[in-house]
């Protein structure tokens, strides 16, 4: 049966609601399929607004891989915001899909990419928008299955309740091995219903269903064990990791939106994982090991890229993209092959030293030496080495000198507030800190029209991170400590007003610590803020900080615990974890033991140049460290188009 | 340097396209296609891109005019061809001009409209037109960044006519059977700018007419008005020389 397109019933009500574009499709590289022609059927969704979710890599690689194959169909939804969702329920418009604006619970499958877990009202939302239940246990076989990915996804346990399926890890074979599993069983007359289809997809060890797993909880609020409540279910879910980088070149064809969004520009992933250790950073500990793309995998995906999209800028994304093997000779390589192009690139330069410096001025040899940033992310030295950021002062003044005196006049600089055994000294250091670099920078360009920018977020310890056992800082510690560092930075007019100092206050924090580390009793809290009208919390405009404490309040009220016991409590080291039973390969112990060294300020080395210190992620997961150098060059393409990277023998022979 | 002028369309779900949205598009565009750009110079260089005039988010059109600057001599088919391939569907390239001198602004100071009112009977249309074409001043409000702003639109409207009654009505296919008035107008581009939405708001004062769902208008012309209230083609110039 085919599914009629609801755009004629949506095009009315877009005149009167605001960026109408964003709800058309029609996006450059997108893909429209024959609806009867495919034999699975995949929604993909961010619960973002489109203008966040479109640049996604995560949404955008699947959605490709998907639509190659022949008998499969990906379509891609993201969140209504609330003027369209008024209309929608006015009019009886379904959520749909940007490509073809089908319905979405005409689709087998809804895959939902959680990168925070800020997203959680959003999928509630669109559920209901859809005309699917909202809770798992309510759905049907007309229902598609909801699947949960992405980072949040290694703690599925607060949407528990909502999602049928969770997958933790690299997504680009988990999706080919879900369509397989999902068309196959469509093609024998769906035997057994949604629970067999269920049941198949856990048999893998790599597709969570949560409910197949019941949680006993002790007295006094913890949890006493998870253990599968069926046959054929595994005690543990592994996570998945994407070996060969080069094997999966993707995106080919990024998405080109109509409408503006956060990311204007190209990426191309460099590599992923990391293994520096920084102990808050729940990326580096969930996506390893370190797996580069060699340097002419990464040549081919800018230039197909550029010709794909028109894009004037590519990001080399990673998540600490200086520590490629290869870095300067790809940096080098891109900025020879695109000269005189108007083809910028950028790095998201993390690292604190001057290699980064001297890769920024590759990167920009053509056009302006704006701003640089750097990430310290602890104020004081005692701090960076509790969380493992091997940073020390000499290293930033030094590398800031060189940026100031290479022609830079503005240094960004990330920190974090909030961090375990912080003290207020720590975070005032900040301000010393940054006082130091404009003295530095004074001194290094000659000039004292430089500027330094502070940026601190509050800090959420992750799950699979050594901070997940830590007590998350109160909001009223984290905005007086901020007040402090603030008056710190201003008791110095002569220095103070080169710098400026970016922060949120901690109450959002404390959400995504509770929604982070929470187990399903949370799912209550969620579902009831959405009730209440919950929506976007990701944005300072929408959240509700009394909303989700008073609902907090009310629905964890019956199970004896509260917003405290899930955020501000340290857990001790015996305390089943609410995802204790999802594998991401880190070893308990080894977490544990570095959890210790961070409480006694002891570092950890990069086991990418130091022996292997038994994080337990490549024996668990039959995983191997791939880095190069290969030694091999970046190859000139020629010639390159003039005033643009493509070249065009029909305009200019 | 060669500079080349060409009209475009902004047709079907394009039309919710801002002029930022089409300005980003169409650079790109350029830049897939291979048009060897001319760029400005400074810190961050722009490519030669100027825009004339842009029909208003969420308007269609059959006539915008752009003009593009390049440091190599390129046929005109070939890049019309080239960049039409390379635009998304929806914004067309339909005519192209290598400039010879003048300026396109100058050339241009009036626009036909075609407004399609779904749910509106061609008969209450037209006299709704009468009215306001009866009367010498129709002032509308219009809100803007800086708050309400009273615009006269009575003066800026050259001509308007309802289409008699046809089956074919012009729209995607949806209600059939429901009545649609097509109005047709010929606006003067002056400032304040008189927009359809204008046209639209004044009909609703002079004869309280207020369509069911939203009206749908295309730019479906520019050009200079000549003697007997036509628009004369804005290329037309380059093209004879």
């Amino acid at each position: 049966m085919s599914v009629e397109s609801v755009f004629p019933r949506l095009e009315p009500l877009l005149p009167r609601i605001s960026k109408p574009v964003q709800y058309v499709g029609g996006e450059l590289n997108a893909t429209v399929k024959d609806w009867d022609a495919a034999s699975v059927r995949w929604a993909l969704m961010y619960p973002d607004a489109y203008e966040v979710g479109l640049p996604n890599q995560g949404v955008m690689i699947l959605y490709e891989i998907l639509n190659e194959l022949p008998d499969v169909l990906a379509e891609r939804t993201y969140a209504v915001w609330p003027d369209l969702e008024a209309l929608m329920r006015e009019h009886g418009v379904p959520q749909f899909t940007v490509d073809a604006h089908r319905p979405l619970k005409a689709f087998d499958l809804m895959g939902i990419s959680f990168a925070t877990e800020l997203g959680y009202t959003n999928m509630l939302t669109a559920l209901d928008l859809a005309g699917i239940p909202i809770h798992a246990a309510d759905r049907t076989e007309d229902d598609p299955i909801v699947v949960a990915g992405g980072h949040a996804a290694f703690n599925p346990e607060p949407i528990a309740d909502f999602v049928d399926a969770a997958v933790l890890g690299d997504g680009e074979e988990a999706v080919l091995e879900i369509t397989e599993i999902v068309k196959n069983w469509k093609a024998q007359g769906r035997p057994g219903g949604r629970d067999e289809v269920l049941t198949r997809l856990a048999e893998t060890g790599g597709v969570y269903i949560p409910r197949f797993y019941d949680v006993e909880y002790l007295p006094d609020g913890r949890i006493q064990r998870v253990v599968p409540n069926r046959d054929r279910v595994p005690y543990r879910v592994f996570k998945r990791t994407t070996m060969d980088l080069d094997a999966w070149p993707y995106p080919k064809q990024p998405l080109v939106p109509l409408a503006e969004s956060v990311h204007e520009r190209m990426s191309v992933e460099i590599f992923r994982g990391c293994t520096r250790g920084c102990r808050f950073c729940q990326a580096g500990m969930i996506t390893r090991p370190v797996r580069e793309r060699s340097i002419e995998g990464i040549g081919a995906m800018v230039q197909k890229g550029l010709e794909a999209t028109g894009f004037e800028e590519v990001g080399l994304l990673s998540l600490s993209s200086a520590d490629h093997s290869e870095i300067a000779e790809i940096t080098k390589g891109l900025a020879d092959r695109y000269e005189g192009t108007n083809t910028g690139l950028s790095l998201p330069s993390t690292r604190v030293d001057a290699f980064n410096v001297d890769l920024a001025n590759e990167l920009s040899r053509n056009g302006r030496r704006s701003g640089l940033t750097f990430a310290p992310e602890g104020g004081s030295e005692r701090m960076r080495r509790v969380i493992n950021k091997m940073v020390s002062e000499e290293d930033l003044i030094r590398t800031v000198s060189a940026a100031f005196s290479n022609g830079w006049r503005q240094v960004k600089l990330y920190f974090m507030c909030g961090l375990p055994t912080e003290e207020d000294e720590d975070v005032l250091q900040i301000a010393e800190m940054a006082k130091n670099v404009i003295r530095a920078g004074r001194q290094a360009s000659g000039r004292n029209d430089i500027r330094c920018t502070i940026s601190i977020g509050g800090f959420v310890p992750k799950p699979h991170t050594p901070f997940q056992w830590a007590a998350q800082c109160d909001p009223d510690t984290v905005d007086d400590r901020l007040r402090k560092l603030r008056e710190a930075v201003n008791s110095d007019r002569s220095l103070g007003r080169n710098i400026g100092m970016r922060y949120h206050d901690g109450k959002p924090s404390l959400i995504e610590g509770l929604l982070s580390r929470g187990d399903r009793r949370v799912g209550k809290v969620i579902e009831a803020v959405w009730r209440d009208g919950g929506r976007f919390d990701g944005w300072t405009e929408h959240f509700s900080y009394e909303r989700w404490t008073t609902k907090a309040a009310e629905a964890l009220e019956p199970f004896g615990v509260d917003l405290a016991w899930f955020t501000t409590r340290e857990r001790e080291e015996l305390e089943v974890l609410p995802w204790d039973h999802l594998d991401s390969g880190l070893d308990k112990e080894w977490l544990w033991a570095d959890w210790q060294d961070a409480l006694d300020e002891r570092e950890q080395d990069d086991c990418r140049w130091t022996p292997c210190f038994d994080c337990g992620v490549c024996p668990a997961m039959g995983t191997d460290i791939e880095v190069g150098p290969t030694g091999r060059k970046l190859l000139p393409i020629s010639p390159v188009g003039v005033g643009s990277p493509v070249k065009n023998p029909a305009l200019t022979p | 340097m060669q500079k080349l002028r060409l009209r475009y369309t902004k047709r079907g779900r394009l039309r919710f396209t801002s002029h930022r949205d089409i300005a980003r598009t169409f650079e790109r565009a350029l830049r897939r296609a291979g048009v060897p750009m001319a760029y400005s110079q400074g810190f961050s260089p722009h490519p030669k891109v100027s825009w004339v005039g842009a029909a208003p988010t969420g308007v269609a059109s059959e006539a915008e005019y752009v003009e593009v600057s390049v440091v190599e001599r390129v046929d005109p088919a070939a890049l019309k061809a080239a960049l039409d391939e390379a635009l998304p569907p929806g914004i067309d390239v339909v005519d192209i001009v290598q400039a010879n001198g003048g300026n396109l602004t100058e050339r241009i100071d009036a626009s036909e409209w075609r407004i399609e009112l779904d749910g509106v009977e061609p008969e209450r249309l037209a006299e709704a037109v009468s009215a306001f074409l009866a009367a010498t001043s129709v002032e509308v409000e219009r809100l803007t960044k800086d708050g309400k702003k009273i615009v006269d639109v009575r003066p800026a409207v050259v001509s308007a006519l309802v289409e008699p009654r046809s089956s074919d009505a012009g729209h995607d296919g949806a209600g059939l059977s429901q009545p649609c008035g097509i109005l047709m107008t010929v606006v003067r581009q002056v400032t304040p700018t008189v927009r359809p939405d204008d046209v639209l708001n004044a009909l609703r004062v002079v004869a309280d007419l207020v369509p069911p769902v939203p009206a749908r208008a295309t730019r479906m012309a520019q050009g200079r008005l000549d003697d007997e209230g036509r628009l004369v083609d804005p290329l037309q110039q380059d093209r004879e020389s």
